[in-house]
């Protein structure tokens, strides 16, 4: 009987908790011309959640890329089938490990900070001072910081997605010789735009609407404590890699299922 | 503004996000899609009948020695011999192909994607634009291939064996 | 001479905590009020309840003629342009420097051009004796520079009241004296109505007009300074002059010692 009550009372939690961040996306959605009225404030966030996560995901761009070529090179030479190496990279890449490493990657690196700055915001009663300013919290930070999100995981994973080729390029073509040539052309006979790259970069966008949501609602329901601030960011690091995760197979089944 | 010269090395930043995100999906799309692959540099088409085609698609690729000299423009059906009409696209470099080549309808691997490739034959005349291959051979479909072993061996069973 | 906040019967609760228990109260335009009582008797949540941030489970709040428990959102906000608010710690937007700070409100609600702003902001800067620190972040800031830009931010709009909460916590003597004489002159000056919530008796004793002792959820006792100093009420003599044992017991409610020194079961 009271177990059955702990997961009705967990259950009932979940579903508030649901229900509250679908209202502050809500909230978020009604006040764009927050975006238009606060460029610099866009400008600055895109600087902070954006281009402050370049380099890591460059870097991871270009290992795993250079991972692929080897791992890939060590299975397709063994059917004789490295010509199709630069298939098996690009569309891994592309298809998943674009999208979905950056995904985690942002949240790991920008979700986290976001969450830890709105918090420290309600724990120094910046939020509450905004409010009695008459100034609606929601459209000057929330806003602003929501569409930089949205903005850079889709070019983050882009980046990531041609540097990871590049790298996967070096090993295959420049340490393990594979022809040139044929790793380009099978490449492009192979990865379809429509397909493959649209589908991509719709994945990143949904993936860069989900870290930056969950990242925003945790730090604005965080408890203001010290303590508090530091659950939330590692909720927000925990819950954006499962939905990513999650959401990723959803998209997969949609996308490519036919 | 005080701080104008920070926001200055922001927007610049940002700026340079933008670029290179872009640089990234344009290389993505040209490079490593089929959006910009094969490059159209005007080649000349020349026509080919097949009587089955199997899997070959537009855009498959046109080799000869198996290096890729073209592909596949497009795919038609002459409706008054039952045969495939199919338009290769060859690169403008590759001119001196004689008339009397040999195209095969061939496959990558065993359950690879399907490609045509070319036997050059001996002639001193050259394929030009519209120019027609007479000599092809069609897509090996394997379950005829399958049936047709099938046929012969169960006709040589009856024949042979007798009993 | 007509009060600009008027409380009604206010019932709030936390959880199953009951804050306020039926509080009755009415603060004066012009004057400072201050709001007194120990630590964690939801003075702070009183202001919030004031400001509109926090609803009333029962009760009515009237500010300035209106029910600020019913406002929408939209008009909720208008009210909120006309009233500052002085938070424990500041509360200044770390990513901004003073001016900015400062400017802030201005910028976000009325369309001056930037020399109009300029003026204004110094204007403010000056008054609270700042204007050589425009260009510092807050995070350079001591806590008493902190809180006098954040008065300068609050009135920076000519409010009509001024809240603040906790304004002397934490503070030397000497920035003490400032904040005291600042929320005087202040006052004065702009014909505000201040209403403060402290609990640093001498302060709020030698710049108050009207104090108001609350505790338990409830108003023990309302007067000014001088009444309330010669009361005979045993809570608010225990209070203002800070006797350690009192109605609040110096020993927190325990075993009986028999018990816990010499091991005797009752």
């Amino acid at each position: 009987m009271n177990w059955l009550a702990s997961i009705g009372h967990r259950g009932i939690n979940v579903l508030r908790n649901l229900a509250r961040a679908l209202l502050l996306l809500l909230a978020i959605l009604r006040a764009p011309q927050g975006l238009v009225t606060r460029f610099r404030e866009f400008l600055a966030q895109l600087y902070s959640v954006g281009v402050l996560s370049l380099l890591i995901i460059s870097v991871s761009g270009v290992f795993v890329g250079m991972v692929l070529g080897l791992q890939g090179y060590y299975i397709l030479s063994r059917f004789a089938a490295e010509s199709t190496l630069g298939v098996f990279i690009a569309a891994s890449l592309v298809r998943e490990l674009g999208p979905v490493v950056t995904a985690l990657l942002f949240a790991g690196r920008a979700g986290s900070a976001l969450t830890a700055e709105i918090g420290l915001m309600k724990a120094t009663e910046q939020l509450s001072a905004l409010e009695m300013m008459a100034v609606n919290p929601v459209s000057r930070l929330l806003v602003p910081r929501f569409f930089a999100g949205l903005v850079s995981v889709p070019l983050l994973a882009a980046m990531f997605n041609a540097l990871g080729v590049l790298g996967g390029y070096f090993v295959g073509v420049g340490l393990m010789d594979v022809d040139a040539g044929t790793f380009w052309a099978q490449m492009q006979s192979q990865v379809d735009f429509n397909k493959d790259i649209i589908n991509g970069v719709i994945k990143s966008v949904v993936f860069g609407v989900i870290c930056t949501w969950i990242a925003l609602f945790q730090g604005y329901e965080a408890v203001p404590t010290s303590e508090g601030i530091s659950r939330a960011t590692t909720r927000t690091v925990v819950h954006s890699s499962l939905a990513v995760l999650g959401m990723d197979f959803v998209l997969t089944a949609l996308m490519f299922g036919d | 503004m005080a701080n104008s010269r920070f926001s200055l090395l922001t927007e610049a930043a940002v700026g340079a996000m933008m670029l290179l995100g872009g640089i990234a999906l344009f290389f993505l799309a040209m490079q490593v899609s089929n959006l910009g692959g094969f490059k159209r540099v005007s080649g000349y088409q020349v026509e080919a009948r097949f009587d089955n085609i199997g899997g070959l698609k537009v855009r498959s690729p046109v080799t000869m020695a198996g290096v890729r000299i073209g592909e596949v423009s497009s795919i038609g059906f002459d409706a008054t011999t039952y045969e495939a009409v199919v338009t290769l696209d060859l690169l403008p470099e590759f001119n001196q192909v004689p008339t009397d080549t040999f195209a095969k309808i061939l496959t990558q691997g065993i359950l690879g994607e399907q490609y045509i490739g070319l036997d050059p034959g001996g002639s001193e005349q050259y394929l030009q634009q519209d120019s027609e291959i007479t000599m092809t051979q069609s897509a090996f479909v394997l379950e005829e291939i399958v049936g047709q072993f099938l046929f012969s061996k169960a006709e040589e069973s009856a024949t042979g064996g007798g009993f | 001479m007509s009060a600009l906040v008027s409380i009604r019967n206010l019932h709030f609760s936390r959880g199953d905590r009951a804050i306020f228990n039926g509080v009755d109260l009415d603060i004066p335009r012009g004057k400072i009020t201050a709001i007194m009582g120990p630590s964690g008797t939801g003075k702070t949540t009183l202001l919030k309840l004031i400001a509109g941030q926090l609803v009333p489970d029962q009760g009515e709040i009237t500010v300035d003629g209106q029910r600020i428990d019913q406002l929408s959102t939209k008009e909720l906000y208008a009210l909120r342009t006309r009233m500052g608010m002085l938070f424990q710690s500041g509360a200044l937007l770390t990513d901004l420097n003073v001016y900015e700070n400062v400017a802030y409100p201005l910028r976000e609600h009325t369309g001056l051009p930037e020399s109009m702003i300029r003026k204004l902001v110094l204007m403010k800067l000056e008054a609270v004796g700042l204007r050589g620190a425009r260009y510092l972040m807050p995070a350079e800031l001591s806590g008493g520079m902190a809180r006098r830009v954040a008065m300068a931010r609050a009135i920076a709009l000519d409010p009509m009241m001024i809240l603040y909460d906790e304004p002397f916590t934490g503070q030397d003597p000497i920035s003490m004296g400032v904040l005291v004489d600042l929320i005087r002159r202040l006052n004065d000056a702009a014909h505000l109505t201040s209403v403060m919530v402290s609990h640093d008796v001498p302060e709020s004793m030698s710049i108050a007009d009207y104090i108001c002792v609350i505790s338990g959820g409830k108003i023990i006792e309302t007067g000014t300074p001088e009444q309330l100093s010669a009361s005979n009420n045993p809570w608010t003599h225990q209070f203002i002059h800070a006797e350690s044992d009192g109605p609040v017991p110096f020993h927190m409610g325990a075993p009986s010692k028999e018990v816990d020194f010499l091991g005797i079961d009752e």
